[in-house]
């Protein structure tokens, strides 16, 4: 192997230079084997850091390039460009990571020079065996999928079918709005959720460029970014929309109603054939079949016997589509902590005892108590209630993170409280407040100004045992104020418990039907927490909103939006390069032996029964190298990151290491 | 050379069984063309020669030397030495010559704990005095040696340079007689430098007939413990088979009568380790617990997956069985712990 390899140590400042003894580091690099030229200079990154390289490639006819600096997913993309401007194949040049690997984890000057030397001698043997590569350009069809119509589906749908580009929007449920279109008000400005949310839900559906495909799911996703295809199924609503035109006249005839567990929290009731709520869209109803009385008994047809367009038809089935799109955006939503798992906060075994969720259904005028705040006997109007923030969050036995909106939200209940039963008191449980926001803080303000009783301490218990005459019929919420430092005993009538964000129950089997890693919570994983938010290491697919965490209407929003933009520059420049760092087959050294084919996280292998070998799918591999370690005979190579580079660098990171003797001197 | 002069063919047995040289013998009638096209020079299982006659040789006068076993003892190391000085062609024959196979398995332990195993603690072994092999004893006639017993294992490369390697514990007979056939009619060899001869460029299961599916395995079980299915592949069966790691050439032997490829004729092409490859391949298609992995508590899952591995008996003598010497492992720290009881696997 004869290469003329550049090395170039970066002082970053004193970041590495503070540390490392760099001069020596460069004057050593220089006396390896392959080392044409090594340098050292205060900031590599600067531009005048990357004309130094650009120049040596183009002067010196350097073959190869390392740069011992920063770790390369800050810097790798910077330096490959520095060579490809100086006409060296980008490929042909290796990162040392000196800094986050070294400089930054000790204070020793003389190991972690050491260890410079160690990690930059790795490059050096890795890159005289690396290949120059070539990246794979991939057309990208313009039409996307976004799945999930809340807020953050409605807001990324938006914004791509007003920029001209279609958009196939994937609800699950009868109708798009998502958990927003149950809130009563928003924090902090309280404006009506509804009323903000309900025009942009009606865009979609007028939209020329957004088809709609309500009470619909996504079973099954193959291809790769640019080109997937999508099977939707299209469940059965029994009613044609063809030639329905939500009258509405088959929701007021049919004599059934069951508890709306879903869009009324259980609060009200529905019919059984509906529309979620009014302003439904699309606005045409849905047949519940399970709970039908023609569907379990063979008769009654009172919705057939009156909808004037012969819309009804008990014989529709479900349809499965196939939908085209260049790339994917999901944002599947939330579930909502399940307030039966706290058995001592009683919900579910005292009536009075609430869910947030119910009470921003009973705060809302268009819900079943029209905006009355009431007990769970639709009458009585409380004198105090309890708000317990933290139910399922920023706790170990549930929970672990904090579900960011409930405090807020919590809140807003308090003022809620305040505007429609002025004499009540409010009593708000909290462990820590988080007003982390634009005007929150100063809505946490006002909330106290107007004479919340804030109460700093999880709640131990609810209970309805009194032990004090007052106490008498009424709720109890034992807490500990930590700020006062005694055990607190507080009635109330109505305890309001604020639940928390979860990962959708099925969030595993979505993250495998479009090959998408889950967190230990269930939430989907971005490429990148901070650079990289809303896309994922599957190319071409993005997760917005709170299916990647929770986040509240603004950060949704903003997600749907950034994501809309992205794949928007993905479609406006026709074709996109990916990473040649792909793995492939040999299939002459294949033995067909499939040890593979059940391992790619992105459903890229495919066996081929008729020759009995298989083969990687490059466009739809991402470079893990999951095959390429299991292939036990090595018919799988992953490009950039070959045993012989492998091998070569940890040989070289062990350049200074005693080579064991096999035969011991006194035996020679 | 002319009519009259044939080649000469040497076939030496260093460290090792003895398997290679049935293995030429069972080549059939065919052994009565060898003997026609070749002249022996050395073959001490079959005919008498000394080393002194070897000596004797002018260098090079050897055109195929097979070389079977490793080298373990100072005659060993001799003999390659001479051998390779002497031979056109040197072939490491078999799986100890190019791997070091079942006798580098003691590079997991020390010559010290191989000796009082094979010495003292035999249960086999009358040895009241524990006298051990001395490499020099003093005798009223002068001084008696014998070859220095080494510490470590090494295979024929490891000492002298070799033109081939003919892989296989043993080599198999069709293909001895392949390579012989092709030597006689004089047909293109692969050029020289340690290339695979009498051997296939795929893994066994190119050649096992056995049905392969997507696999993943929740435990696993020695020969004795199960009665495979006579069809599927038997790895899918959670027998430890290493055909998936293994050098086709035998036609499948053991996979095709039920029992697991132990994996002799080595890694393939562009393979540094075979055990290692093996265990890779194996940790990838192991089932723990129910496969999903979100919100499976870590430990709980490490446990899971412990469950599984634990049901690999004798993990070493299972993945290096054969490749030992010629792996990243090579041996045991000599002055490591694990090594001085000669226990442990």
């Amino acid at each position: 192997m004869d290469e003329k390899v550049g090395v170039y140590v970066c002082h970053c400042g004193t970041n590495i230079a503070g540390t490392v003894d760099v001069e020596e580091v460069a004057t050593w690099s220089g006396e390896q084997p392959n080392v044409a030229v090594a340098r050292d200079y205060k900031f590599m990154c600067s531009s005048l850091g990357q004309e130094l390289v650009e120049q040596d490639i183009k002067e010196l006819g350097l073959t190869r390039v390392v740069v011992a600096a920063c770790s390369p997913h800050m810097h790798e993309k910077t330096f490959r460009g520095a060579c490809e401007r100086a006409g060296l194949n980008p490929y042909l040049f290796e990162m040392a990571n000196i800094r986050e690997f070294d400089s930054w984890v000790t204070d020793d000057r003389e190991a972690a020079t050491h260890k410079a030397k160690s990690l930059i001698k790795g490059a050096i043997e890795r890159v005289v065996h690396h290949q120059p590569l070539e990246p794979l350009p991939v057309e990208i069809n313009p039409n996307t999928l976004v799945v999930g119509g809340g807020i953050a589906g409605i807001s990324a749908a938006l914004e791509l079918a007003d920029g001209g580009f279609h958009v196939y929007l994937v609800e699950r449920e009868p109708s798009i709005g998502g958990h927003m279109a149950q809130l009563d008000k928003t924090f902090p400005t309280l404006d009506c959720s509804a009323c903000i949310l309900t025009p942009r839900m009606f865009d979609v559906g007028q939209h020329p460029n957004i088809t709609l495909l309500s009470y619909s799911e996504v079973e099954k996703v193959d291809g790769y970014v640019g080109d997937f295809t999508a099977t939707v199924r299209k469940k059965a609503r029994y009613v044609n929309e063809e030639l329905c035109t939500g009258c509405g006249i088959c929701v007021e005839k049919c004599p059934q109603s069951v508890v709306d567990d879903v869009f009324e929290a259980g609060l009200g009731q529905r019919k059984v054939v509906y529309t979620p709520f009014p302003q439904a869209v699309p606005n045409y109803p849905v047949i519940d079949r399970e709970n039908c009385i023609y569907f379990q008994r063979g008769k009654c047809k009172a919705c057939e016997i009156f909808c004037p367009t012969e819309a009804i038809d008990f014989e529709q089935q479900d349809e499965l589509i196939e939908i085209e799109v260049g790339c994917i955006i999901l944002a599947t939503g939330y579930d909502p902590f399940d307030a039966r798992r706290i058995a001592r906060y009683g919900y579910g075994q005292m009536a009075n005892v609430f869910t947030s969720l119910e009470f921003e259904r009973m705060v809302n005028a268009a819900g079943p108590t029209e905006g009355r705040i009431v007990l769970r006997d639709g009458e009585t109007q409380p004198e105090s209630i309890a708000i317990i923030h933290c139910v399922g969050s920023r706790d170990q036995n549930y929970n672990e993170y904090c579900s960011k909106v409930c405090c807020m939200y919590s809140l807003k209940f308090a003022h809620l409280v305040h505007e429609r039963l002025p004499n009540a008191e409010v009593y708000n449980f909290y462990i820590d407040i988080r007003s982390a926001g634009k005007r929150y803080e100063e809505f946490y303000q006002r909330v106290l100004a107007e004479g919340a009783n804030l109460i700093r301490g999880r709640a131990a218990e609810v209970t309805d045992v009194a032990r004090l005459p007052d106490e008498e019929g009424k709720l109890i919420v034992q807490a500990e104020d930590t700020l006062i430092g005694q055990q607190r005993r507080i009635p109330v009538d109505m305890v309001v418990l604020s639940i928390g964000i979860q990962a959708r129950h099925d969030a595993t089997e979505v993250a495998q039907i479009f090959g998408l890693g889950c967190d230990f919570d269930g939430f989907f994983i971005e490429r990148h927490p901070k650079l990289d938010p809303v896309f994922t290491m599957t190319e071409g697919i993005s997760i917005v909103g709170t299916c990647q965490g929770p986040m509240d209407i603004p950060d949704s929003v903003a997600q749907g939006a950034a994501a809309a933009a992205r794949v928007m520059s993905m479609i406006t420049q026709g074709t996109v390069m990916m990473e040649p760092v792909r793995a492939s087959i040999n299939a002459d050294q294949c033995s067909g032996c499939r040890i593979c084919n059940n391992l790619c996280p992105y459903n890229a292998i495919v066996f081929h029964e008729d020759d009995e070998v298989s083969e990687v799918i490059t466009a739809l591999c991402q470079g893990c190298g999951s095959c390429v370690a299991a292939c036990p005979s090595g018919a799988i190579t992953g490009a950039h990151f070959t045993d012989e580079q492998l091998i070569s660098q940890v040989v070289g990171v062990l350049w200074d290491v005693r080579q064991p003797e096999l035969v011991p001197a006194e035996e020679g | 050379m002319t009519a009259k002069e044939k080649p000469k063919l040497a076939m030496y047995w260093a460290s090792s069984c003895g398997g290679c040289d049935i293995s030429v013998l069972n080549i059939g009638d065919k052994i009565l063309d060898v003997d026609q096209a070749f002249d022996i020079a050395l073959w001490p299982c079959v005919a008498d020669f000394k080393i002194k006659d070897v000596k004797g040789y002018p260098d090079g006068y050897i055109d195929l030397c097979l070389f079977n076993g490793a080298i373990r003892t100072s005659e060993n190391e001799e003999m390659a030495h001479l051998l390779r000085q002497k031979s056109k062609v040197l072939v490491a024959f078999g799986s100890c010559a190019s791997e070091g196979c079942i006798p580098a398995l003691s590079n997991l332990t020390t010559k010290e704990a191989t000796f009082k195993s094979s010495y003292l603690d035999n249960p086999s072994t009358d040895n009241p005095e524990g006298v051990l092999p001395q490499p020099v004893t003093k005798v009223p006639e002068g001084e008696l040696h014998i070859p220095v017993f080494y510490n470590t294992v090494k295979t024929l490369d490891q000492v002298v340079p070799v033109d081939y390697v003919m892989p296989g514990c043993p080599p198999e007979p069709p293909q001895i007689w392949a390579v012989l056939e092709a030597i006689i009619t004089g047909a293109e060899l692969p050029a020289p430098g340690g290339a695979i001869i009498g051997a296939g460029t795929v893994a066994v299961c190119e050649e096992c007939s056995r049905e392969k599916h997507e696999k993943e395995i929740e435990r696993f079980y020695r020969p004795h413990e199960i009665v495979p299915d006579p069809d599927v592949c038997l790895l899918e069966q959670g027998i430890m088979c290493m055909g998936i790691a293994t050098r086709a050439g035998c036609g499948a032997l053991c996979p095709e009568v039920g029992m697991r490829c132990a994996g002799c004729y080595g890694p393939l092409d562009g393979i540094v380790d075979q055990g290692a490859n093996m265990v890779s391949a194996i940790a990838s298609v192991v089932k723990a617990g129910s496969g999903a992995l979100a919100g499976i508590d870590e430990e709980e899952l490490a446990r899971e997956i412990g469950k599984v591995m634990d049901t690999i008996e004798d993990p070493s003598g299972t993945f290096y069985r054969f490749s030992m010497a010629h792996s990243l492992l090579t041996r045991v720290r000599s002055n490591g712990d694990g090594a001085q009881d000669g226990g442990g696997r």
